[in-house]
This record gives structure tokens, C-alpha cells and sequence, in this order.
């Protein structure tokens, strides 16, 4: 819709780690971060998709966004975390874990702070991202969660990697 | 909107649907004074509730159509199939008004105009309508021969004791206590009692000043309000007390009337106690008429008994229609049902826990609590289950519409109607339903000289049936048209490349694929089915549902459908068993038996996509190999026999553990592209497990394996 909406109050973010960059998510998305607990692989699921977890009686689905960014899996360490969020999916609220390798802190961005992402050169989708902000010379993503897990996006890769699967299963059988 | 708003379309909703069933019944039964009545006051209400909550567009639509039944109720107008069409077509377009409340297109408007065009056109002819042609027959001329002269429905005869206390200075404001009194009169029978008690001596007497006070026994079919309507202006300055004193007087019952005792214990004049007292000093009746020798004892007794069991009835009859229903939201049902599901998963963790502590104390409490939780779950299950008789009656207009626009004959016949089934699948079950009958109709039952050819009635039936067996209930639709035409579907099939041209399937397998996606026998497209997308979206529902599909047929004796649907979609008894390091729940309703295969003979089964046991030969797929599980197999594989559309299928995996009340979770809609999962469930430890969708996960084996 509008790509360009820019970020124009200050507001608070949560940050955390993967990999080498630093990430930020509105603190309104977050719904609390859980330590890494027993999660239930889904067979057949695609490779981000990591499970579903029990929090406290309701099934939460996992993902691991360094997979869906392009990075390698994430390795699970004692700071390993899971992030879960609500996000808007076509108008309905979704609950969401996402692994992250660590949560940092809730920090303070002023609208002056970030810019919009630069368009060109850059190694992510532009459009996963709401701006880059900058503090003590690191770069912090701000992330729009909501457009990462589109249901758009969930699926168009669903469809793309099931084929691949069926046609590495076949092959087996 | 506000809450009565929401509440009147609730109920305008409800109300309508029984219009519909009394207007069909009416169709078959003309006479019926009975229905008659009832389809008239369903319009009232809906008229008369209309106008009060907002709904004047409603209520001046209804007033017409209403017109039209209050000349039926006289005598005036027969019913005719033209009243009972137009009169359907008037309830849609009340529903429709109720749905798009206050935004109307100018095209509905329209059919609205249209259909109250044709219900004056019928009405004309008739006297009451020619003495007031805008309005009522109530105002008009009153008809000669009243059929039955129904009172009026405004609502129930009801006794009021009204006592109007004016404060002495009344008749400063210029208010005229007489004028009030008769306005009183006017909504019934009344009696008026003066009190005077306040009026000083003569001299003392101011002219100015009010000294009485009325108390007033009314009997009316006015209501409370109206009541308080005639004091409206003088609440301020008096008491008023208005006081329930008897309902819904029925003028055969005499038993009903209170006793002199009682209406002065209610007045204060003196307690219950006292009279009890005089009351014990009086002889029975009985008594008295036994020492005068009019009466034997016997006698007595035996009337006595007579008194005793009609209050009795009477008495059992109110409490039934007192507490007969409430009304509640589903979505409190859904938490309800929610909670127990909670409610089951801790159980199961308290079993656990008790079982592995080995404390007799503790394994008691949780046994006691294993109890109650299984009951309060399946109250709680109960509460949500309602009788498919309503989804039936609701295809009744279905069928009516349809057959009449094919100019085939045909009645529907219901069974079983008070078979339960959970609310949600009961929602889910409709569209797969009309689909169904749809195709009964439309290819199944011919058309009436194509029936007389055969040697059959023209009129062609559809039966509807429900009943209960173990964990399912079964839902059959039965035509007696000409049958399902194997060649035709062979031919279609290999048409569309789902059959080899020199295949030979029995009857049973061809007949299966026209569930498959794009198939479609009839010749051209009608206006009722045969838009290629048919039976495969309704397989696909009863899949959803966890239901199964099954179909029979006899060339020129008629077809019948077969549903299996699970009782409820919320909670259900699954097998746990272990592939791998995951857990997962296979529905118990599905699982035939469990066998152990060796290492080699596991193997073997593999490479053969089949197992022998017992002499049977069916297919096996190994969900460790479909899950691409990379651990070490164990030793023995445990194979789970289970049933998918009538065939047997053994399903590879690593252990067995056992019984499991499962809880449904849905799987977040993240998930919903994945296939062979119908949901998730908690374990007692806090793992989750997941429900294996067996028919589609054996669907999906299938499509592999015809790929590869």
C-alpha cells in the first residue's frame, strides 16, 4: 500500500540481534519474549517455519527470520530468544514467535533519528523495512513485521517451495 | 445500534424462519385456521416490534402483507399458491431489510414495491379492502361473517390492581381525577373502589383539595404501560402503584381466581399468619358436607384427588413454559467450551503427575477429577449441540423453489430430525447440504412424464435422514430419480484424463470420481448446478469437517448420499502415538487396529507401498518416510490400521502410546497451506502434539506416488 509511509513520531522499539545486524520492532507488536522452549517441528512445513510452541495453552507458530531474510539458520545459544508478536494478517490478529539470537533492550527513536531505507544497494528487501535508524554509529533496522509475514508472502513461497518438495520427494519414491 | 435494535433483528430473524416453515406448511393445508393464525401473527409481531425499535420501513412492508392475512383470518381471501409466493417473497425481503438495515438500494425497493403491488391486486377484490382501500380491514367496515372472531393480539388478558393516590392538591394543577378513572376504563374491565376514609367532617372541608383515593381492579389486554400511559401527567403529584394480580386468565379456568384470604393478606389488611389462624378454626367443606350426610368420605377423597392432580398439571405446565429456554450468545458457549478444553489438558497433567508419584491419595483425587472433568466436558459439549431439524426445514423452501422452477414435482420428506450435532458443524454443513439436494434435483429426479414413462409417480421425493451411530452421526439424502449413469462418468472421466480409456473401476470407484475437482456430467449448465465446481468443494467440506462421503446408487431407482460426520469439532478421542521425536494424534474414529512390523518386513512394506495381514492386502505408507524423519528407526514399527472412503490403509510409525482426549487448537493461519494436519493439542507435560488429517494425508501420499 504505501511504501513510502514514512516514520513521523517517536516512538518506542524493541531491538534485537540477528546475526550481525541490529533490528527494531514497535513495541506495540510485542507481545513478551520467551526463552527458547521445546518447539514442535511441523513435518512439511517450509524451512523458516520452525514450529509451534505452547504459550501457556495456545498454540504459537515459530519462524526464524534469519532463514527468511537470507542468513543461515539460527543457532541456538543461551541467548537465544522467541519474540512473539501479534501482527495484522489481512485483518485478522495473528500471533507470532519469531527466534531471535538476542533481545537487546526498548529503546527510544525519534521520527528525526530514522530515515527512509535507501532503495538501492541494499541486501534486504527494502520493503520488510520501515527505516534505518542510527545510534552510537550503529545502523538499527526497523522492521515492519506486517508486511514480512503478509499472507501474501507466506504463501507465494509456500507454493514455490512445495513444488520444489514434491519434486525432490517424487525423485525418492 | 443499539441493544434492542440488535436484539429485535435477532428475534425478526428467528420469527422469520418460522413464517417460512407455517407458510409452506399453509400450501399443503389451506384451511388450516391454526396456521393461518400463526403466519398472521408473525407478521403482526414483526410489524409491531418493527415500528418500536426503529424499523419503519419494515413495519409500513409488513403492515400490507399483514393486511392481506388479517382478510384470510375473516374469510375474505382463500389461500392460494399466488398469497403463499408473494408472502415468501415478502418474508426475503423483510430478511434482506433486516440485513442492510437503513441502506437500501433502489433495486430492492423496487422488487418491494412490486411484491406489495401484487398483495393489493389480491386484496382488492375482497369487501374490507374496498371500504378503505389505504388502510386496514380493522378500521374498514368489520366483515360480515367472522370465521372465527380471534380476539386481538395485542397480548395476554392480565389482571392489574392499580391504586392512584393523588396528593390533596391534585385539583390545583386542573387535573380532573374522574377523567383519568374513565380513561382507565376504557383499556377493560374494571372495578372501582373509592376510598374515603380521609374526608374530614364537613366543616372542615376544603373545596380545593383532594380527600380520596381510587383503587382500581382492571382486566385488560393492554399492558403495564398503557396503564402508566393514562397517569403519564400526573406521576408527580400522586402515588401510584401498579401491582400484577393475576395473568393470562383463561376464562375455562375457575381454579385460578384467588381466594378472599389471600387478596387481603396481599392488601396489608392482615398477615398470613392470622389468616392461617382463622383459617384452622374454619371446617373443610368436605367436613361439613360429610356431617351433613350429603357426601360419602369416599366421595370426597376421590374429588379431592381429582383437585389435586389438576393443579398438579396445571402447575407442572407453568413451570415448563417458565423455564423451558434461555437465549445466549455462541461466543460465551465457545468460551465455555474453550475453558473445559483447558480443563482437560490440566487433568491429563494431574493424571500424569498422581500416576508417577504412585501416592494412593493423590491418584484418588485425581481419578475423582477425572470424573467430573469428562462430565462437565461433555455437558459442556451438550450445550452446544443443536437438532439439524431447523437446517432441514430450511431446505423445505429450497426444495420448493427449485422444483418449481424445473416444473418437476417433488416433496421433501424428513427423518430423524431431532438428531443432535454441534453448532459449528451444523453452521459448516449448510452450503455442502443445498449442493446436494441441488443435484437430487437437478440431475436426479426426472422430469414428471420422463417418471410416468418409467412407471413411477411424477412426483419425485427427496429424503432427508439423520441418526446417530457411536462417535458419528450420519446424514443421508436420498432421491428416487434416475440414478447415476456409470457410462456417462466413465466416458466423462476418461475425457478428463482421470481414468484410463480402457480402465474397468467398479461401479464404487467411478462413482467416487465425481467428487473429483472439475467433473460435471451435466450436458449444459443450468441455473442450478452443473457449474463444474460442485461435488469436489463439498468433499472438500466434509473433509474439513472430518466427515466422509459416500454415494450409492441404482440405475433408475435413485441415489443416496452418505455423510459421517464427527459429533463435534472442539474436543474428540485420538490415538497418541510417537514418529520420531514428534507426538501426534491420529481421531480414534478413524483407527481400525494396530499391528507390529519387524525391521525387514517393515522394509519390505515400503518398497511395496502394501502389507499382508491376516490375509488382507492393503497399502501402507510409512509417515516416517512422508514426515522425512532422519532418526534411527526402531526396532519393531508399529502400523496403524485406518479406514479412508471405505478402503484400509496402514500408517507406518514408531510406537503406540495410547488413548488421548484431545483438545482441539487450531494451527495458527500461518500454517494453513500445510497439508495432512487438521490442528494441534496440548499434552499433560506441555508438549504439543499434532492431529494427523488422515483423509488428506493419505490423498497426499496418493498424489506423490502417482507423480513419481
Amino acid at each position: 500500500m504505501e511504501s513510502d509511509q514514512r516514520i513521523n513520531k517517536t516512538a518506542l522499539y524493541l531491538t534485537f540481534r540477528l546475526g550481525e545486524e541490529l533490528f527494531a520492532l514497535d513495541v506495540f507488536q510485542v507481545r513478551e519474549v520467551l526463552d527458547i522452549a521445546a518447539i514442535t517441528k511441523i513435518p512439511r512445513a517450509l524451512d523458516f517455519m520452525r514450529g509451534i510452541i505452547n504459550v501457556r495453552g495456545t498454540v504459537v507458530p515459530v519462524i526464524d527470520m534469519r532463514i527468511k531474510f537470507g542468513m543461515s539458520p539460527i543457532e541456538q545459544t543461551l541467548d537465544s530468544r522467541i519474540v512473539v508478536m501479534e501482527l495484522d494478517l489481512d485483518g485478522e490478529i495473528t500471533v507470532l514467535g519469531a527466534l531471535a539470537d538476542s533481545v537487546h533492550e526498548v529503546m527510544e527513536l525519534e521520527a528525526n533519528q530514522i530515515e527512509p531505507p535507501p532503495k538501492i544497494g541494499s541486501r534486504w528487501r527494502t520493503d520488510f523495512i520501515k527505516g534505518v535508524g542510527k545510534r552510537n554509529d550503529q545502523f538499527i533496522l526497523v522492521l515492519d513485521v506486517d508486511r514480512v509475514f503478509s499472507a501474501d508472502e507466506l504463501t507465494r513461497i509456500a507454493s514455490v517451495e512445495r513444488e520444489g518438495a514434491m519434486a525432490t520427494d517424487t525423485t525418492g519414491l | 445500534m443499539d441493544t434492542h435494535q440488535t436484539a429485535y433483528i435477532e428475534e425478526a430473524r428467528e420469527i422469520l424462519t418460522e413464517l417460512e416453515t407455517s407458510l409452506l406448511e399453509l400450501e399443503e393445508r389451506p384451511d388450516d385456521m391454526e396456521l393461518i393464525g400463526r403466519v398472521f401473527r408473525a407478521l403482526h409481531t414483526i410489524k409491531g416490534s418493527g415500528a418500536m425499535f426503529g424499523f419503519d420501513e419494515i413495519a409500513t412492508f409488513t403492515h400490507h402483507v399483514e393486511t392481506a392475512f388479517d382478510l384470510v383470518r375473516s374469510g375474505e381471501l382463500t389461500v392460494s399458491s399466488d398469497l403463499i409466493n408473494l408472502t415468501l417473497a415478502a418474508r426475503d425481503e423483510i430478511r434482506k431489510m433486516l440485513e442492510d438495515h437503513g441502506n437500501r438500494s433502489e433495486e430492492d425497493q423496487q422488487t418491494a414495491d412490486e411484491i406489495l403491488i401484487n398483495i393489493k391486486h389480491l386484496t382488492q377484490g375482497t369487501k374490507g379492502e374496498k371500504a378503505a382501500p389505504e388502510n386496514t380491514s380493522k378500521s374498514g367496515s368489520p366483515p360480515p361473517k367472522p370465521r372465527a372472531p380471534l380476539p386481538e393480539v395485542k397480548g395476554k388478558l392480565a389482571t392489574f390492581r392499580v391504586s392512584f393516590k393523588p396528593t390533596p392538591e391534585i385539583l390545583l394543577t386542573g387535573t380532573n381525577p374522574i377523567l383519568l378513572l374513565q380513561e382507565l376504563a376504557e383499556l377493560g374491565e374494571c372495578t372501582i373502589i373509592i376510598g374515603n376514609e380521609a374526608i374530614p367532617p364537613l366543616t372542615e372541608i376544603n373545596p380545593e383539595l383532594c380527600y380520596v383515593y381510587w383503587e382500581v381492579i382492571l382486566t385488560t389486554r393492554s399492558g403495564e404501560n398503557a396503564i402508566k400511559d393514562v397517569f403519564i401527567f400526573v406521576e408527580d403529584c400522586s402515588e401510584i402503584r401498579i401491582d400484577l394480580i393475576d395473568e393470562d386468565l383463561d376464562p375455562d379456568d375457575d381454579t385460578q381466581h384467588k381466594k378472599l384470604g389471600e387478596i387481603l393478606v396481599d392488601r396489608n389488611v392482615l398477615s398470613a399468619s392470622e389468616l392461617s389462624n382463622c383459617l384452622a378454626k374454619q371446617k373443610r367443606i368436605g367436613e361439613v358436607l360429610v356431617e351433613a350426610n350429603l357426601a360419602s368420605n369416599d366421595a370426597i377423597d376421590n374429588a379431592l384427588a381429582e383437585q389435586n392432580h389438576l393443579t398438579k398439571v396445571r402447575q407442572k405446565h407453568k413451570d415448563h413454559a417458565e423455564t423451558s429456554t434461555i437465549r445466549v450468545e455462541a461466543g460465551r458457549l465457545d468460551n465455555l467450551v474453550d475453558l473445559v478444553g483447558e480443563l482437560v489438558t490440566l487433568q491429563a497433567r494431574l493424571s500424569q503427575k498422581a500416576l508417577r508419584e504412585n501416592d494412593p491419595d493423590l491418584i484418588s483425587i485425581s481419578e475423582e477429577a477425572d470424573r467430573l472433568t469428562a462430565e462437565l466436558r461433555n455437558n459442556a459439549m451438550s450445550i452446544r449441540m443443536l437438532p439439524i431439524g431447523d437446517t432441514f426445514s430450511k431446505f423445505r423452501r429450497l426444495v420448493r423453489d427449485l422444483s418449481k422452477g424445473l416444473g418437476k414435482q417433488i416433496v421433501m420428506t424428513t427423518e430423524g430430525e431431532d438428531t443432535e450435532l454441534d453448532k459449528t458443524v451444523i453452521d459448516k454443513l449448510n452450503d455442502p447440504m443445498v449442493h446436494l439436494i441441488r443435484n437430487c434435483i437437478d440431475h436426479g429426479i426426472e422430469m414428471p412424464e420422463e417418471r410416468e414413462a418409467a412407471g413411477k409417480p411424477p412426483q419425485g421425493t427427496v429424503h432427508l435422514k439423520a441418526f446417530h451411530s457411536g462417535a458419528n452421526v450420519y446424514l443421508q439424502i436420498t432421491d428416487d430419480g434416475k440414478g447415476l449413469d456409470a457410462e456417462a462418468i466413465r466416458a466423462k472421466a476418461v475425457e478428463k484424463n482421470l481414468l484410463s480409456a480402457d480402465a474397468t473401476p467398479p461401479e464404487s470407484e467411478l462413482f467416487a470420481l465425481i467428487f473429483a475437482p472439475g467433473f460435471s456430467t451435466a450436458k449444459t449448465v443450468s441455473d442450478v448446478s452443473g457449474r463444474g465446481v460442485g461435488m469436489d468443494v463439498v468433499k472438500r467440506n466434509i473433509d474439513a469437517l472430518r466427515g466422509t462421503i459416500e454415494l450409492e446408487s441404482n440405475k433408475g431407482t435413485g441415489t443416496t448420499v452418505t455423510l459421517k460426520l464427527p459429533l463435534t469439532l472442539a474436543i474428540i478421542d485420538g490415538l497418541l502415538v510417537q514418529i520420531d521425536t514428534g507426538f501426534f494424534v491420529i481421531p480414534l474414529t478413524a483407527v481400525e487396529e494396530c499391528l507390529e512390523l519387524t525391521r525387514q518386513e517393515a522394509r519390505l512394506a515400503q518398497e511395496r507401498n502394501m502389507i499382508s495381514f491376516r490375509g488382507e492386502i492393503f497399502s501402507y505408507i510409512s509417515l516416517r518416510e512422508m514426515f522425512g524423519c532422519k532418526g534411527e528407526p526402531p526396532p519393531l514399527e508399529k502400523v496403524v490400521v485406518v479406514e479412508v472412503n471405505g478402503s484400509r490403509i496402514g500408517m507406518g510409525l514408531d510406537s503406540v502410546i495410547g488413548q488421548h482426549q484431545t483438545v482441539i487448537k487450531s494451527l495458527s493461519k500461518v500454517y494453513q497451506n500445510i497439508t495432512g494436519l487438521s490442528g494441534a493439542t496440548i499434552l499433560g507435560d506441555g508438549t504439543v502434539a499434532l492431529i494427523l488429517d488422515i483423509p488428506q494425508l493419505v490423498h497426499c501420499a496418493e498424489i506423490e506416488r502417482r507423480g513419481g
